[in-house]
């Protein structure tokens, strides 16, 4: 068995090179190998979501992908979605807003989660917002304002 | 989790070969399966990842029913309009299972062959006597904490519940799991507890699902998943109902009705005793209601799990009434 396998690994846009054990998870590529680590590590189990990144478009767990899952993908994580001038990302800016958040930990994953929410047009109502977001545990309970943020952000992409 | 070698199908004849050793995993969304490995209940020493074998992700539905590749994400077939307007039940059943995150990944042929839920299946560190993981070293469950066990289809080995939504209202309306050699209709898929409750489908080493299909029916067209739980979303049922209905041309006589339940049972469970009661009524609360207290004769309970006992006619009723526009 080969202790390691190379992988290329497309991460907002550039290439990046990996020689990884087989196991290991894109969460732990991008955070250990890539030493990308505003994805965040929860549960490693698939049921908090703070790990929540894109690949292809579509938001997935990262604890629950291995690394070459993912290679030929496009992956998209928290580091890529401001502007390259700094300019914050709507959804960013609507959680700095109305300040959704409270210890931070799970605002990545909840920020990546909503962005596809947003696209997948799962915003209708507070309801959905709700049901399609119930995938990002956040342990400070600041559920109110993340609906509160996910709503605004929506309304201003339509 | 114990390291593996990783290897990409590019064929279904090679994920076939290599699903015959074993040793052997396959991968297709792997969120099951990395779960598993993690928490060392699985440990491959050869993962084959299959998702990218061409051909195995399309949605086709036509006048005599849906065919679906068994790599098509629960999402997409969750939001497929002709699925939505065809197969509620089915739609639903999805829409309701996992998050969203994980409906992107985890694909139908694996939503099929998801593992239960019990505690101590999953926790070998912990409990080492379970008959699924561990054939005759014993169950932990039994006189364990037991609210979300099984009170159908359990035996005296194991008393584990299927935990999935999908696979229960495909055994509502009678879908077909392809195996691309031969053919199984879902309620042979999945096998009975009895005294080995480690086998929990009829595949053999070397058979991969290719694609489920689910015959067009009125009842399939006018159907809903119920489904019952601790917290609102993102969670195992406790009790859940897919139900069909199809009414005489008198517009309230029952001709057709479906009734299969998840969260109670050892498998997905097809209420038939249930069914039976019904064809040919007229339906009315009381009617509904009675009938379907079928659904749990013979239950087996273990205290915790009791409430199942009066939840799930309770849900299966209440899918009914609200089918039947009476709720």
């Amino acid at each position: 068995m080969p202790p390691t396998i190379h992988l290329s690994l497309n991460v907002n846009g550039a290439m990046h090179e990996c020689d990884v054990e087989p196991r290991v998870t894109l969460l732990d590529a991008l955070r250990d190998h890539l030493h990308l680590t505003g994805t965040k590590k929860g549960c490693d189990q698939g049921q908090c979501g703070a790990c929540t990144c894109h690949v292809d478009g579509k938001r997935v767990l990262s604890c629950l992908m291995l690394a070459a899952q993912a290679e030929g993908r496009e992956i998209a994580t928290i580091e890529g979605l401001a502007a390259e001038n700094g300019d914050l990302h709507p959804v960013q800016a609507a959680f700095l807003e109305h300040d959704a958040f409270q210890c931070g930990y799970c605002t990545p994953g909840q920020i990546m989660s909503a962005v596809a929410c947003i696209r997948e047009g799962h915003t209708g109502s507070d309801d959905e917002i709700r049901e399609y977001m119930s995938g990002n545990l956040c342990r400070c309970g600041a559920y109110n304002s993340i609906v509160a943020a996910v709503r605004e952000a929506a309304e201003a992409s339509r | 989790m114990k390291n593996f070698s990783y290897s990409r199908a590019q064929s279904i004849d090679d994920a076939r070969d290599a699903a015959r050793k074993a040793g052997v995993a396959l991968l297709a969304g792997g969120t099951s399966l990395l779960d598993l490995a993690k928490s060392a209940v699985e440990a491959p020493d050869d993962v084959i990842d299959i998702s990218r074998i061409p051909g195995l992700d399309a949605i086709t539905v036509n006048d005599t029913g849906a065919e679906i590749g068994a790599l098509t994400k629960m999402a997409a077939v969750a939001d497929h309009p002709d699925i939505k307007a065809r197969f509620p039940a089915i739609a639903q059943s999805l829409a309701l299972s996992a998050s969203a995150q994980l409906r992107n990944m985890a694909s139908l042929g694996g939503n099929l062959m998801q593992r239960t839920r019990c505690t101590y299946f999953r926790d070998p560190a912990n409990f080492a006597a379970c008959n699924k993981r561990t054939p005759g070293s014993g169950c932990s469950a039994i006189g364990g904490v037991t609210r979300n066990h099984a009170i159908l289809g359990t035996s005296e080995e194991c008393i584990a519940s299927y935990p999935g939504d999908l696979a229960v209202a495909l055994t509502a309306f009678d879908a077909v799991v392809d195996l691309g050699s031969r053919k199984v209709a879902i309620d042979d898929f999945f096998l009975p507890y009895g005294a080995a409750p480690h086998l929990e489908t009829v595949l053999q080493p070397g058979e991969i699902i290719t694609a489920i299909t689910i015959p067009a029916t009125m009842a399939a067209t006018n159907s809903i998943y119920l489904k019952v739980r601790d917290r609102q979303s993102y969670e195992f049922a406790a009790a859940s109902a897919a139900v069909g209905l199809d009414f005489e041309e008198d517009g309230h006589t029952v001709r057709d009705i479906r009734v299969a339940i998840g969260g109670v049972a050892s498998r997905p469970w097809r209420a038939r005793a249930v069914e039976q009661a019904l064809i040919g009524k007229t339906l009315d609360a009381r009617a509904v209601e009675r009938a379907s207290r079928l659904a749990v004769e013979g239950a087996v309970t273990q205290g915790d799990n009791h409430y199942k006992v009066h939840l799930a006619p309770r849900t299966i009723a209440r899918a009914i009434l609200t089918l039947g526009g009476i709720a």
